[in-house]
């Protein structure tokens, strides 16, 4: 998984192995460090440094003012960033765990998320919702869902989600740098996966809303995101046993989404299978094959296929992994593209 | 002999004897006893105190509660004719909005909830911007920076904790700002409302909360909202001082409103103020108020009316003859006349501004559908409107080769 995540980073200084975690704290940082603005706020990123240590040492660095320890409420995290955002703030929030966000929904949905429209542009709300997302870490109950189907159903988020060290990074800045707000989906078992990228010379800022082809192919498109995208990076490897060569799409950003690149690539390959932790009912993957299909219906020779996650509440951690879309369930739905009958 | 388990001291086999250790000291982190508001709300008129009240400020506050209520009867007249979609009316609660609007400085906010339409007039809100909400051609008609008056907000007491940040966030640069925050009695059961008092007594804000408390929310009578002894007691349990006020009595809700900003404004922290007051008129025209409420009880709440209350006392001490009463009943007339004419004309609405303000870049996406609209209205009409945001869907668009 390591090997298959590193990308080319901007390498002037010398290149050595760091996590997505330090790749998410050191954006912060310089975030933090290039505009007086930006603030840091939640449950235990101060002195603790985050319970995952992505703010770790920036209450040190900019003082408790900058990056502050709140009481434990998250829809007061999130209405106090609001409130912060109205007067010229661009805060940053930490929600800490995907289902310990679910009691700032409102504030999401009924204000941050449709400020600027209310006031006709008056009144935009720069604010980056960082949410550590997704299973496969062995977390207990509410520490592994993937709610990102609540988030893009809502009009005015822009929804985020990075599977490499350098888009955690280039991702980041993009994110605090909108003048949107963003839910910032961080997948928590790609927090500790390494690739060559150097902070001295971090990738550049990332736009928001383009996708990007991880793996050329021309066989079928995977299309995917956050921690399915090593998934699927496997699987492509080891499908090419079968003679097949797979292209492999990180979305990065579900909303805005990036039809371009998407169905570029599935109308070069004829076969798409849409990959994600969610559950498949309602979720993300339904949109995508949806838009796949009206775009690109003359071009495919198989339906678009969803490999998620099943349709129950995120099951507990030693059952997880028959949950979990893998190597093996994502390959058997690429047979089910009908391979042999098409060539 | 047996001894009560409480002073036991079991012998454990092969062990000393267990003897416990003293709990460390506990004491108050506050002292409760200054935060407790008055048993009693606080009142100047029909006291000792009102003969020392201003009369400027008195008159000032006579001139904006006429003005108030008639204001609240114009909009109410409005509805029935069709012109605002719903109207929440503050009909004997104008008390509680003048006041909050008038101990704001300049540089100060005002976070109303959907009732306090009359509180942002009174701030200096154009009276059409402010409905235009309520007459439903867009949710916020107004520049939230211009009169710093956050957009009225429908959902209850989410408004609290934006107020809350806002007034950190001020205090953070420096800037000399105070929040002032209303919400209804039943916005007090929310779990909103206890995050913010809370965030706001841990931060120090220069916040001020103003309960209105008009005896119901919709249909549900405060006993079955709270068994608190009142709202304003809630404040000791998040470390700030609660206070208790008469909310018909214009003086004295300036009164304590002023004490509660001057606190924030110094550094003091926040205030959480409960106005009793009553609302006079149903929740809203769609609301049948018989249902769950006696005669009996608006009749006396009739008699205790902000603007029979304060002309009592005007006119006790001679600040006010038929001639004052008369160019202040006619000033609010001729504003109820403006604001008839203005409302009588429809609003011109563009559609296309639907897709104008939802990101700060179109999103594909959103490009398509504005194209679907623009067609749409092509259709109706050869000469419909342009899109000035428009751009085909922008660079992002994607045709594709399906249609």
């Amino acid at each position: 998984m390591t090997t298959a995540m590193t990308t080319a980073a901007g390498t002037a200084a010398p290149a050595k192995p760091a996590t997505m975690a330090q790749a998410l704290r050191r954006a912060l940082r310089d975030a933090m460090a290039d505009d007086p603005a930006v603030h840091v706020l939640g449950e235990d990123v101060g002195t603790l440094g985050g319970v995952f240590r992505i703010t770790d040492g920036l209450a040190a660095e900019f003082g408790d003012d900058r990056c502050t320890d709140t009481p434990l409420a998250e829809a007061g995290i999130l209405g106090a960033a609001v409130g912060m955002a109205m007067y010229g703030l661009r805060p940053v929030v930490e929600m800490q765990f995907d289902a310990f966000a679910y009691p700032a929904f409102e504030q999401l949905f009924s204000h941050v998320a449709r400020m600027r429209n209310r006031t006709r542009g008056a009144m935009p709300l720069p604010i980056t919702v960082r949410v550590p997302y997704g299973g496969g870490i062995g977390g207990v109950e509410h520490h592994s869902d993937s709610s990102e189907a609540y988030y893009m159903a809502t009009p005015g988020l822009q929804v985020v989600t990075p599977a490499t060290v350098d888009d955690a990074y280039g991702l980041l800045r993009a994110a605090i740098a909108s003048d949107d707000p963003v839910v910032f989906l961080e997948p928590k078992r790609l927090y500790w996966s390494k690739a060559d990228w150097s902070p001295d010379a971090p990738a550049a800022v990332a736009p928001l809303g383009r996708a990007a082809v991880r793996r050329r192919g021309s066989s079928a498109t995977l299309i995917t995101y956050g921690p399915s995208v090593p998934v699927c990076l496997e699987a492509a490897e080891a499908a090419t046993a079968e003679g097949w060569d797979l292209e492999v799409v990180d979305l990065r950003s579900l909303v805005p989404f990036d039809d371009e690149t998407v169905c570029a690539s599935v109308r070069r390959t004829g076969r798409a299978v849409v990959v994600h932790e969610a559950t498949g009912f309602g979720g993300p993957g339904g949109e995508i094959a949806a838009r796949v299909t009206e775009r690109c219906f003359h071009h495919l020779e198989a339906p678009v296929l969803r490999v998620t996650g099943f349709d129950i509440p995120y099951p507990p951690p030693m059952l997880e992994r028959h949950h979990l879309p893998g190597v093996d369930r994502v390959l058997d739905a690429v047979a089910r593209l009908q391979w042999e009958a098409a060539n | 002999m047996r001894k009560s388990s409480s002073t036991t001291v079991q012998e454990l086999p092969g062990s000393a004897a267990y003897r416990p250790t003293p709990p460390p000291a506990w004491r108050p982190r506050t002292d409760p006893a200054p935060l407790l508001p008055d048993p009693e709300p606080f009142r100047v008129l029909g006291t000792a105190a009102a003969a020392a009240a201003d009369p400027e400020l008195l008159l000032t506050l006579y001139t904006q509660l006429v003005r108030g209520r008639r204001y609240n009867t114009q909009a109410t007249a409005l509805t029935k004719q069709g012109r605002l979609a719903v109207y929440p009316s503050s009909t004997g609660q104008e008390a509680c909005e003048v006041a909050a609007a008038l101990v704001l400085r300049e540089q100060d906010w005002l976070f109303p909830s959907y009732r306090d339409t009359l509180a942002a007039v009174a701030r200096g809100l154009d009276p059409v911007q402010a409905l235009t909400l309520l007459r439903g051609d867009w949710h916020t008609g107004y520049d939230p920076y211009e009169h710093r008056i956050a957009p009225l907000c429908t959902p209850l007491a989410t408004q609290l904790p934006h107020a809350v940040g806002l007034a950190h966030a001020a205090r953070l640069k420096g800037d000399d700002v105070v929040a002032l925050a209303l919400v209804g009695d039943g916005g007090t059961s929310e779990g909103d409302f206890h995050e913010a008092l809370n965030f706001a007594a841990v931060w120090r804000a220069p916040v001020v909360f103003l309960v209105q408390n008009n005896g119901f929310a919709i249909s549900v009578p405060l006993a079955k909202q709270t068994a608190a002894p009142s709202l304003a007691h809630k404040a000791v349990g998040y470390g700030m001082p609660g206070r208790l006020v008469d909310g018909n009595d214009a003086p004295a809700v300036h009164q304590v409103l002023s004490e509660a900003v001057e606190r924030a404004r110094s550094g003091g922290g926040p205030t959480l103020v409960e106005a009793v007051t009553y609302r006079m008129d149903a929740h809203t025209n769609a609301d049948d108020a018989t249902r769950y409420r006696g005669d009996a009880d608006v009749e006396t709440w009739r008699e205790h009316d902000p603007i029979l209350l304060l002309e009592r006392e005007l006119t006790a001490r001679g600040l006010l003859d038929d001639g004052h009463r008369r160019t202040v009943a006619d000033g609010a007339e001729e504003m109820a006349a403006l604001l008839r004419e203005r409302m009588n004309a429809d609003p011109v609405l563009d559609p296309m501004d639907l897709f104008a303000e939802v990101y700060a870049e179109r999103t594909g996406q959103l490009g398509e559908q504005a194209d679907l609209l623009r067609a749409e209205l092509a259709a109706e009409a050869p000469e419909a409107t342009g899109d000035p945001g428009a751009g085909a869907g922008g660079p992002r668009g994607d045709e594709g080769d399906a249609r």
